[in-house]
């Protein structure tokens, strides 16, 4: 075991085991991560730190622990992504339109980890209502990636739009963190800073709680060091819940059981669509590695077809954004967050709306009013709903074939913060491999593989048949083992 | 019984300067669900709690809050769907209709839009001359109502109170079937009368648990509908009446003047009983309707709409049907008596074991216009239906006339009592002694020896006799028994 005095090196699991061989304490596990989080202001991970929460939730895990009553996640500290709605502790979707915003009540998956007994050090950074794939979109500030090219001082981006709870993961300033996922920002942002990200099935973990961007499309998923991890977390964050409509009432297996160490009998498919022009040739060349792990692991390799896939950014960035002009319209300065004052009551709609909202979120809800209006509904979000439906289709006709899909994550690297601020477009590409897989409602598990040749960490993509996610568990931890990613960023941030 | 179909109804033409006019009426009624819990929230809706009192978190569109639909609430627009003669739909869809106002805390409402929960179904309605039309129904879909603006609080601000947001409407949208303003407003009585029947709504106008936007159009007699306007929100049938009297007569002088109508939305006032354009920034709304992402479609089962089928309550039209063959009463008189379920159930109560006849004249003629003057109910009638039974049968075995009965009727509507106690007591017992009707007969032939000679020419002064010898025993003489002893002794044979 290592040194306890970087207990923030342990694994979930491996701090879950401590803890119960009474290695160590709670308290002396969230200090150590206080301690991390305090030191790593560089890299803009939190927006709300809860220190004395923590604390006082690790001494009720530590008096169950000595009882020999401890609970699956006792005493684990965790981040929370800030689109979570956490009772008494401000709550801000990133967004300036959320001021001061604390809630009455607890979303769902975080209530479900305190009833398992997790510690909660803070809320995570995020791009703004989870609209990104950088982190540069949030009120407040970019997050900087703990992953810095070989010699090179570029701040780089962790990705988005989970961006504060993989930095935060991967800089070991939490255990792991929960994430949220609409188009990729669990996955995205898991390969970019060299963790694991996980989403499950869309209905698996109740929205109930959680600030909504895109309902169709969000799904909460954890981000942890490794694939044990994230199944541990997610053991723990899903289950029916009556409060959602859209929850899935299914049996939860304990996903961290599903890891076998082989791949025997699993036949991989691979889709032929997801090798896209000017994708870097490392990137390839690791998803070629992957099918290899994948055999050398018992599996069998399939080429499939996915054919509407070059659809599907199209088809989300039209449904995203149609859901989210909906679902951002209570933010009208009315009940709370941010009101401009004035007398005129549209003026005070559009002076809280236009300081409120940045300016990604304010494109996305002008694409989503346009999509939705009278005479463009047909051409734009009705076609989308039938292409979404066709890409449902190819996955499950795929599924006919294959067990399980490999792609990569990502088409590239982390970039540099600024680099792509003023192309939209090219930043929508991040998402080219991951929003097929929430428009089919499937899991899909990002791990990582290595690194490229500037040293920055790279990730491939396992995706699954709806409500199979230990299928992904089993083929994630036989590829996370034949891979051996144990490359850590350099803690630059501590003396910044 | 005789129904007319609209195109038929010829009568109802208006007048113009140029020519008759036909007046189309289409009505979209919104009636407010009885149901404890609101659509898509537990929370309470009882009429009157303070303000904010009954706001859930999901009412109040708090951030990451879903709605979760009220199985109650759906049953009770199938059960409306039914008693309308509707096709339930087995999947239905809720659709979000987009706009900012501060007392819709979604920013939209949640409603039905492509796919309702109901669809076409027929409605008869029962006009005053007892004939009636018959009225289709296009839909009846689910929605949630919205919260309520107060702006007479504070000089400068306006508060919300939430406590109607999220509570369940069915907006049940007629075809445009009616031609007059009597033909709308016993349409919206009919409907009326069929929810309460039901109990899917208590029709309560006054507090605001119906209410209507009244399509209106007019026309040459057999050419295309016109072009409507459509005035929102009325909430009294009488209003009804005067705002589309109003809106008819405004839309032919526009036409007759060579103008043409512009298809807008209107609203109501009641102190001018005109109408009026609403500005075009609150009619100007794209909803950008869409299906609501946090709500499955609902499936509904066959057999659940058969199990709610098999617990309908007998219907107006079918209680009128019954009333008529059953009693014998007019197509009036059932009409009148089915209009209200407890009104109905009354009459039944009063009606049985006894003349049904006799029983449906005092319902609807002493006891009803009394409640009337009184602004009273059956609810809180002084006079049980076992009461006006036992007056009745006090009337059959001719203890009373029926004019002593009216006022003994009158004295227990105002004082309460058992009509035997009362006419007792007061003395009021019909004399049917035959010897002191008599004693009575020969007084009055005694005292008017000159009209006993004439009345063997003019017969139909027997009347006069009649009323003379009523008058001597205070109205308790059996009128029969005067009559029969009056012409023996006149010799009238």
């Amino acid at each position: 075991m290592t040194d306890n005095s970087e207990l923030t090196d342990l694994t979930l699991a491996q701090a879950r085991d401590g803890l119960r061989g009474k290695a160590f304490t709670a308290r002396e596990l969230t200090q150590s991560y206080l301690n991390a989080m305090n030191d790593a202001d560089a890299l803009n991970c939190f927006i709300t730190k809860t220190p004395d929460k923590a604390l006082a939730m690790a001494d009720e895990a530590d008096t169950r622990l000595m009882r020999g009553e401890g609970r699956p996640l006792d005493g684990l500290p965790l981040g929370i992504k800030d689109l979570f709605c956490t009772q008494d502790v401000l709550t801000t979707a990133g967004s300036h339109i959320l001021d001061g915003f604390t809630p009455r009540y607890e979303s769902t998956v975080t209530n479900n980890l305190w009833q398992d007994g997790a510690v909660m050090l803070g809320k995570l950074n995020m791009d703004e209502f989870a609209m990104g794939s950088s982190n540069e979109n949030s009120y407040y500030g970019p997050v900087t990636n703990p992953w810095r090219r070989s010699g090179g001082e570029t701040k780089l981006v962790p990705g988005g739009s989970s961006g504060g709870s993989a930095a935060a993961v991967a800089a070991g300033l939490v255990a792991a963190a929960t994430g949220t996922d609409t188009g990729g920002s669990i996955r995205q942002p898991a390969a970019f800073t060299g963790i694991v990200g996980m989403k499950p099935t869309y209905g698996r973990c109740s929205r109930w709680g959680i600030v909504a961007f895109a309902s169709s499309l969000d799904q909460a998923g954890p981000l942890a060091r490794s694939v044990q991890d994230s199944a541990l977390l997610l053991t723990s964050m899903v289950g029916h819940d009556p409060k959602d409509s859209t929850s899935i009432n299914a049996p939860v297996p304990d996903f961290e059981s599903a890891m076998t160490g082989e791949m025997k009998g699993l036949r991989v498919g691979i889709p032929k669509e997801y090798r896209v022009e000017g994708m870097p040739e490392e990137i390839d060349r690791y998803w070629r590695q992957g099918m290899d792990w994948c055999r050398a692991a018992g599996a069998e390799i399939v080429d499939i077809s996915l054919p509407h896939t070059r659809y599907a950014l199209p088809a989300y960035y039209i449904v995203a954004p149609a859901e989210a002009s909906s679902n951002l319209a209570r933010y009208d300065g009315v009940r709370y967050g941010l009101r401009c004052k004035s007398d005129d009551i549209t003026d005070m709609y559009e002076q809280t709306r236009s300081q409120g909202f940045g300016d990604e979120v304010k494109r996305r809800v002008l694409m989503g009013t346009y999509v939705l209006s009278a005479g463009y509904y047909d051409a734009y979000y009705l076609k989308a709903q039938k292409v979404r439906t066709l890409i449902s289709r190819d996955f499950s006709q795929a599924f006919n074939k294959v067990d399980l899909i490999l792609t990569p994550t990502a088409p590239d690297a982390a970039f540099g913060i600024g680099e792509k601020a003023n192309d939209p477009i090219s930043m929508y590409l991040n998402d080219v491999f991951t929003v097929p897989v929430n428009l089919a409602g499937l899991p899909g598990l990002s791990l990582p593989v290595g690194l490229n040749a500037q040293g920055l960490p790279l990730g491939l993509q396992l995706i699954g048949k709806a409500l199979d996610e230990e299928t992904l568990f089993r083929a994630g931890g036989a590829l996370e083992e034949a891979a051996g990613f144990n490359a850590t960023p350099t803690r630059w941030w501590r003396d910044v | 019984m005789s129904t007319k179909h609209p195109h038929e109804s010829g009568h109802k033409l208006i007048a113009g300067a140029t020519g008759d006019w036909e007046i189309v009426i289409g009505l979209e009624v919104h009636a407010q669900v009885s149901s404890k819990a609101k659509l898509f929230s537990g929370a309470n809706t009882e009429y009157g709690a303070e303000p904010n009192s009954q706001v859930s978190l999901v009412d109040a569109a708090m951030p990451g809050m879903l709605p979760v639909i009220n199985r109650y609430c759906v049953q009770q627009a199938v059960r409306t769907g039914l008693g309308l003669k509707a096709k339930i739909n087995t999947i239905s869809v809720f659709d979000r209709k987009n706009y900012f106002y501060p007392d819709l805390p979604q920013g939209y409402q949640i409603s039905q839009f492509k796919f309702p929960i109901v669809g076409e179904g027929e409605v008869t309605v029962d006009l005053a001359d007892g004939e009636t039309v018959k009225v289709r129904i296009e839909r009846l879909h689910l929605e949630q109502d919205a919260g309520k603006s107060i702006h007479d609080l504070h000089p400068d601000l306006s508060f919300v109170d939430l406590n109607r947001s999220g509570v369940a409407l069915m907006e049940i949208v007629s075809m445009p079937d009616m031609r007059s303003s009597l033909e709308a407003a016993a349409y919206v009585r009919k409907v009326r009368a069929i929810v309460r029947y039901l109990g899917t709504c208590d029709g309560n106008m006054e507090q605001g648990s119906m209410r209507a936007d009244v399509n209106v159009s007019v026309r040459r007699p057999g050419e295309p509908l016109g072009t409507r306007c459509e005035i929102k929100n009325v909430n009294s049938i009488r209003f009804m009446s005067q705002a589309i009297e109003y809106e008819a007569r405004r839309q032919i002088d526009i036409i007759e003047e060579g103008g043409v109508i512009k298809q807008e939305t209107r609203q109501f006032d009641s102190k001018t009983s005109t109408t009026s354009a609403m500005r075009s920034k609150e009619e100007a709304h794209d909803y950008r309707y869409f299906p609501d992402p946090d709500l499955l479609p609902l499936e509904l089962d066959e057999q659940w709409i058969e199990k709610i089928k098999a617990t309908l309550p007998e219907l107006p039209d079918e209680k009128k049907s019954r009333f008529m063959s059953d009693y014998g009463l007019s197509a009036y008189d059932a009409g009148v008596l089915v209009a209200e379920k407890d009104r109905a159930a009354f009459f039944e109560r009063v009606a049985i074991g006894r003349d049904s006849k006799l029983a449906s004249n005092w319902v609807t003629g002493e006891f009803f216009g009394a409640l009337n003057k009184a602004g009273l109910n059956i609810e809180n009638s002084p006079i049980s239906a076992n009461q006006l039974g036992k007056l009745i049968d006090l009337i059959s075995d001719k203890t009373v006339s029926g004019r002593i009965a009216k006022q003994v009727f009158e004295i227990m509507f105002e004082f309460g009592g058992d009509p035997a106690q009362i006419i007792e007591k007061k003395g009021l017992k019909q004399v049917t002694d035959l010897t002191a009707i008599e004693l009575e007969i020969d007084k009055v032939i005694a005292a008017h020896p000159g009209k006993v000679a004439q009345v063997k020419d003019k017969p139909k002064m027997m009347g006069w006799f009649v009323g003379q010898v009523m008058q001597s025993t205070g109205g308790k003489a059996n009128p029969q028994a005067v009559n029969q002893l009056l012409r023996k002794k006149l010799g009238l044979g």
